[in-house]
């Protein structure tokens, strides 16, 4: 059974719909990557996944569980983690500030995830201490990536991870979130920079005009010329 | 030397006295503000409110008999703090939570608390009265008068604002440490800087909210008591306080706890110095002076004393709208 099992889902803001039906599931372990023109509904149906908009039609499956329609609080206490496009950090809070609050709803002792954390993420550590917001943009979005480990997610949402960064940046971040996928993390990502990412991912949703209109592997998606013509710029 | 100690009596200890009750009622102000995203007028009547509990209880204990060798008002202001807090809390679940689950716009929230504002003030004079009361109970309250070595006159302080200055040290450090130790108290730094990033991380906003109205109240109410002990207690006391305090949140910048200390010493500097009489004080050097020095000499006649924060209102938004602290801008 599928990790993540998103099955006809129509959603919008208040009346006006931007989901008409979106098909998406990834098996543990899979990264998963949604692309397409703008105003597809990709950042939309992340956001859809924790009852940001209003889900008229259709199913969202998490582990078994339905989780159609749940509160953005409850997100994390079914270890699933979101890291926004912007604003995605506590800037007046300090980089270790921002991991602990990742960790908010733990109890237990978190350290080992916190030394993971600064493994994975080398000037993390060295600038423990400062704000997040004084951090350039690339390490702001290293503490977002850090502060959504913090709960050792079964699946991490990222929102157009590489948007803004400059390209030595984004083949950096696209390394990362290979590394964190290895270490059993299942990944569901937007992005913009489609060929980039399709190549990484285990399997690609094409959408276009809030629906599928191509769903497969990453790397089909990428050698299919339809595909190439229309969203990937030939 | 007995210029400068009037200029210590008059001076300094007023604007300690009055800083630190700006300071108290300021950083309730300013963490309601970074976490709730309103302005709330009433503050200054949660300080009446609390005032006015301290007194109902240590009358009270008054009439039971119950003798302390501190103020009782003093003692019996740590329980009513505790209740003010819960008064607040049950204040935001009648009137003001509703509106947030509603998505009410900041503005509405606003409105809301005029009302109030204007709810309590009638609910305090129903019971009350308007007479001005005194906080002492049971005993006039201690004055303290410092010889000083070279000077016939004393340096003056009583009681009440010894303890008023202690109070505030010990609150201020205590706020420090919870903000920047405690699991809830780095929640809520985290809800006031980025409150939807808060709720998709897990962070009880509910928790959050009850913290802040539990150190907004039980500040205010120990700012309402200070006040009252140090003058008598009326209820319009927070009407005249409120401007000061508002003043001193935004000067210290929106949403930020140091700046709003900060902020309240600044403005309760301002206010004692401006109608502070300076002729005395320049009085030595009347021979050297160009100009004759005139019997009293302050920078605003005591009745217009509300205008200095009001400048120093007008100032900040002008020149630095993001305050010391560099707060939210309004």
């Amino acid at each position: 059974m599928s990790l993540l099992d998103i099955k006809d889902l129509h959603a919008g803001y208040g009346a006006m719909s931007i989901l008409k039906g979106v098909n998406l599931s990834l098996e543990a372990g899979e990264i998963g990557v949604i692309v397409g023109p703008n105003g597809a509904g990709k950042s939309t149906t992340l956001k859809a996944i924790f009852g940001m908009l209003n889900i008229t039609e259709g199913s969202i499956h998490f582990d078994g569980e339905d989780i159609t329609g749940i509160g953005s609080e409850q997100l994390a206490s079914h270890r699933i983690s979101f890291v926004p496009q912007e604003n995605n950090v506590f800037p007046t809070l300090s980089v270790h500030e921002n991991l602990e609050m990742g960790a908010y709803i733990r109890r237990d002792d978190f350290s080992r995830v916190m030394d993971h954390v600064y493994e994975i993420f080398p000037p993390l550590k060295e600038k423990r201490h400062q704000p997040a917001g004084e951090l350039s943009g690339g390490q702001r979005q290293m503490v977002a990536f850090g502060r959504a480990l913090m709960i050792e997610p079964k699946l991490i949402l990222l929102d157009e991870p590489t948007a803004g960064l400059s390209p030595m940046f984004m083949s950096q971040i696209f390394d990362r979130v290979i590394a964190i996928n290895q270490t059993g993390v299942t990944v569901a990502m937007v992005e913009q920079n489609a060929k980039q990412a399709l190549a990484i991912a285990h399997k690609g949703f094409v959408l276009a005009g809030g629906q599928n209109s191509y769903t497969d592997t990453g790397q089909n998606l990428l050698n299919n010329p339809d595909v190439a013509k229309s969203f990937l710029g030939g | 030397m007995n210029d400068l100690v009037f200029f210590l009596n008059k001076g300094i200890t007023s604007g300690l006295i009055i800083g630190s009750i700006y300071a108290l009622g300021a950083i309730g102000l300013t963490l309601i503000f970074g976490i709730l995203r309103f302005a709330h007028f009433a503050h200054g009547d949660l300080m009446t409110l609390g005032a006015f509990v301290t007194l109902i209880l240590a009358a009270a204990l008054a009439a039971l008999g119950v003798t302390l060798p501190l103020p009782l008002a003093f003692v019996v202001m740590f329980p009513a703090m505790a209740i003010t807090a819960v008064l607040a809390i049950g204040l935001d679940k009648m009137f003001y939570k509703p509106l947030r689950q509603a998505g009410a716009r900041p503005v509405v929230l606003v409105m809301a608390s005029v009302g109030v504002t204007l709810m309590l003030q009638g609910v305090i004079r129903l019971f009350a009265g308007v007479r001005s009361r005194d906080m002492f109970v049971e005993a006039p309250k201690e004055i303290y008068r410092i010889p000083i070595p070279g000077a016939t006159r004393n340096l003056v302080v009583t009681e009440p604002q010894i303890l008023l200055m202690l109070f505030t040290v010990v609150a201020v450090i205590a706020l420090h440490f919870f903000l920047t130790r405690a699991r809830l108290g780095k929640a809520m730094r985290a809800v006031s800087d980025n409150p939807d990033l808060a709720r998709i991380t897990g962070i009880n906003t509910e928790h959050v909210v009850w913290a802040t109205w539990i150190i907004g109240g039980s500040l205010a109410c120990a700012a309402g008591t200070m006040l009252s002990m140090d003058v008598t207690l009326k209820p319009d006391l927070s009407f005249n306080i409120l401007l000061p305090i508002f003043a001193a949140t935004i000067v210290g910048g929106i949403g930020q706890p140091y700046g709003a200390i900060a902020g309240g010493f600044l403005v309760g500097f301002c206010e004692t110095l401006a109608v502070f009489n300076w002729s005395i004080v320049l009085r030595p050097f009347k021979d050297e002076l160009w100009f004759d020095l005139p019997s009293n000499m302050s920078l605003v006649p005591t009745e217009y004393k509300l205008m200095v924060p009001f400048l120093i209102l007008i100032i900040v938004l002008i020149y630095r709208p993001t305050g010391i602290f560099k707060g939210r801008v309004l």
